[in-house]
């Protein structure tokens, strides 16, 4: 067991640097491209830290990664501040924000939670919208760095690879072996005196941490932002169907599930614009129908015959 | 007195919504996330047909309800069942039934972004209309009054009759119900059937007097799930209570604030729900 997971952390170990190097050997196109997908696998990678362990299909991703782009957008634009100070403020707001979520919805079933993350981004969209509007004055905010597509890229990777840590670390620790036990049965859980609600809103505040902390990074992309460009509920889905599509069971599958989905998505983009809504319904409907344990999980039992026979 | 009013006559038209969510998650036990494309699709046939052929959506609900009825049992037998069987767990049904119908959902906007792109704006019945020394449009009263009386046909037919006694009897407890020699599969696609017809007749009926587009649907989904939490699942009159203070508190907050606020509105309710009585306005506390 132990020695399996040292494998697998060197394993992407390798990966990371091999990825650290994709800038050089491209631009244009399919840097930006590998950018997207670097930065939906840092979200999904932090996704799955929470929802994989406690089977809670978490919708607040959009919230987070709203609040990190606009809140270094109205800090940059509105209140001269720098984008490193927003960038350490962002990720805290999260953090509270998720906490209070956490507080409210975790202590009862997973359906509360679910729902209650369903309609949030597009709540604290309207919010915003109107304390803009309001109080703000300005419509438009600028987010004008330095950064170049390559640097974005890196960061992305560094949070991408901070997250796959960070879940190593906790897959050996004590929160780690509680979580197993409430995704197996939380009932159990509560009987053995483990604090469920406590130890599923701390994961869940990691995760909105480092949510924010991509859609931080990922402003300047944009340059210009706008409550409606980053409180996207379309970004919590598809963060949702990579990562299921990859397997939650492994804090590696969401990895697997970006690449494909992301060229696809892409080549549907390019090709029939209209059809992206479609195709989200369809692969949720592929997922459930044929895939319920994602590619890891079709790996792994395909392996388990294999040895059996 | 026009925020009492409007408020009402929203809540009535939500009353009917929030009524075929619970059914189909009360009975059936499937969280429907689909359940606002399923108004939205009540809504553009109705404005289809008003565009084609000057269909009154009042000619429109009578078929939209069959149809709807047949679309949701056959989605129920052939997606929805065989998670039913596979589920070991309920939690497990309840996962996997949220992403099917997530699926549905998308599905489900994609077809209806490509039939019509644009808001689904029609003019049916909007002259004034006076009643109690406020001024509304008769499309809202029209639509409150159909409400009523599909809403007060369904909670008749659910107390009166013996398999409106079956479906309530599947909803408090599915086991016992099998017990009794109720055929729940059977009660349960008839729940999740009637829900969905229910839901697009509101969609009808919603669309008379605000102006919809495909991808709205989300909103209603959610505004459906809060009503049903807040009034007690399963629990049809705790809906209608519920669905009457949704729509008063958002026409309040609509008309003295801002129209934008009016899903902060709701969530603020839904957060109050959730800390203090998650069982529900009238709901007995249990496990």
């Amino acid at each position: 067991m132990t020695g399996q997971g040292f494998k697998s952390l060197t394993l992407i170990g390798v990966l990371v640097i091999a990825a650290a190097f994709v800038p050089f050997v491209t631009n244009g196109y399919w840097l930006s491209i590998a950018v997207t997908a670097m930065m939906y696998i840092a979200l999904a990678t932090a996704w799955t830290l929470f929802s994989g362990p406690t089977h809670y299909i978490s919708l607040a991703t959009g919230a987070f990664f709203g609040i990190g782009g606009y809140l270094v957008a109205t800090g940059m634009s509105d209140f001269d501040i720098s984008f490193w100070v927003m960038a350490a403020i962002a990720p805290i707001v999260a953090v509270v924000l998720a906490a209070l979520i956490g507080a409210a919805t975790l202590r009862l079933s997973g359906i509360y939670f679910v729902i209650f993350t369903l309609g949030l981004a597009e709540m604290i969209r309207g919010l915003v919208s109107w304390v803009q509007n309001n109080f703000l004055g300005s419509r438009g905010l600028y987010v004008l760095t330095d950064f170049t597509e390559e640097h974005i890229y890196w960061m992305l990777l560094g949070i991408a690879a901070t997250v796959y840590v960070i879940g190593w670390l906790i897959d050996r620790s004590k929160l780690g072996f509680a979580m197993k036990i409430i995704g197996n049965d939380e009932g159990v859980a509560k009987h053995l005196g483990i604090n469920t609600a406590r130890a599923k809103v701390i994961l869940f505040m990691i995760t909105g941490f480092f949510s924010a902390l991509v859609g931080v990074i990922v402003a300047p992309r944009y340059s210009y932002i706008e409550p409606n460009l980053v409180f996207s509920p379309e970004i919590s889905f598809m963060v949702v169907i990579m990562a299921l599509l990859g397997g939650t069971q492994r804090l590696w599958g969401p990895i697997i599930g970006v690449i494909p989905f992301i060229l696809i998505w892409e080549t549907i983009t390019v090709s029939f614009p209209n059809a992206t809504t479609l195709y989200l319904g369809l692969s949720f409907l592929a997922i459930v129908y044929f895939l319920p344990n994602g590619v890891v999980g079709l790996i792994e039992s395909l392996t388990k015959r294999g040895r059996a026979s | 007195m026009d925020i009492l009013i409007s408020g009402l006559l929203l809540g009535g038209t939500y009353a009917l919504v929030a009524m075929g969510l619970n059914l189909q998650y009360g009975v059936a036990r499937i969280m429907n996330l689909a359940n606002g494309e399923t108004l939205v699709l009540g809504a553009l046939a109705a404005f289809l047909a008003f565009t084609a052929i000057s269909l009154s959506p009042l000619v429109t609900l009578v078929i939209v309800a069959p149809l709807a009825f047949a679309a949701n049992w056959l989605v129920y037998q052939f997606l929805l069942r065989p998670l039913v069987k596979r589920a070991k767990t309920s939690g497990q049904l309840e996962v996997d039934s949220i992403l099917a119908t997530f699926g549905m959902s998308f599905a489900l906007v994609g077809i209806m972004v490509s039939i019509h792109g644009e808001y689904y704006t029609y003019s049916f019945l909007a002259r004034p209309f006076e009643i109690l020394g406020t001024t509304v449009a008769q499309n809202r009263l029209v639509a409150f009054f159909a409400a009523v009386i599909i809403g007060g046909g369904l909670v008749a037919w659910l107390n009166y009759t013996r398999t409106g006694t079956a479906v309530r009897a599947v909803s408090v407890d599915t086991e016992a119900a099998r017990l009794v020699g109720i055929n729940v599969p059977r009660v349960s696609a008839l729940a999740f059937a009637l829900g969905g017809a229910v839901t697009a007749v509101g969609g009808t009926l919603i669309s008379t007097f605000i102006t919809l587009d495909g991808s709205i649907g989300v909103i209603f989904t959610m505004k459906a799930l809060i009503i049903v939490i807040m009034g007690g699942v399963g629990d049809l009159r705790g809906s209608i209570i519920a669905a009457v203070v949704l729509g008063l508190v958002e026409t309040a907050v609509a008309s003295l604030i801002d129209p934008g606020l009016t899903l902060v509105a709701a969530y603020v309710i839904f957060l109050g729900i959730l800390l203090f009585r998650p069982q529900g306005l009238f709901g007995k506390r249990n496990a």
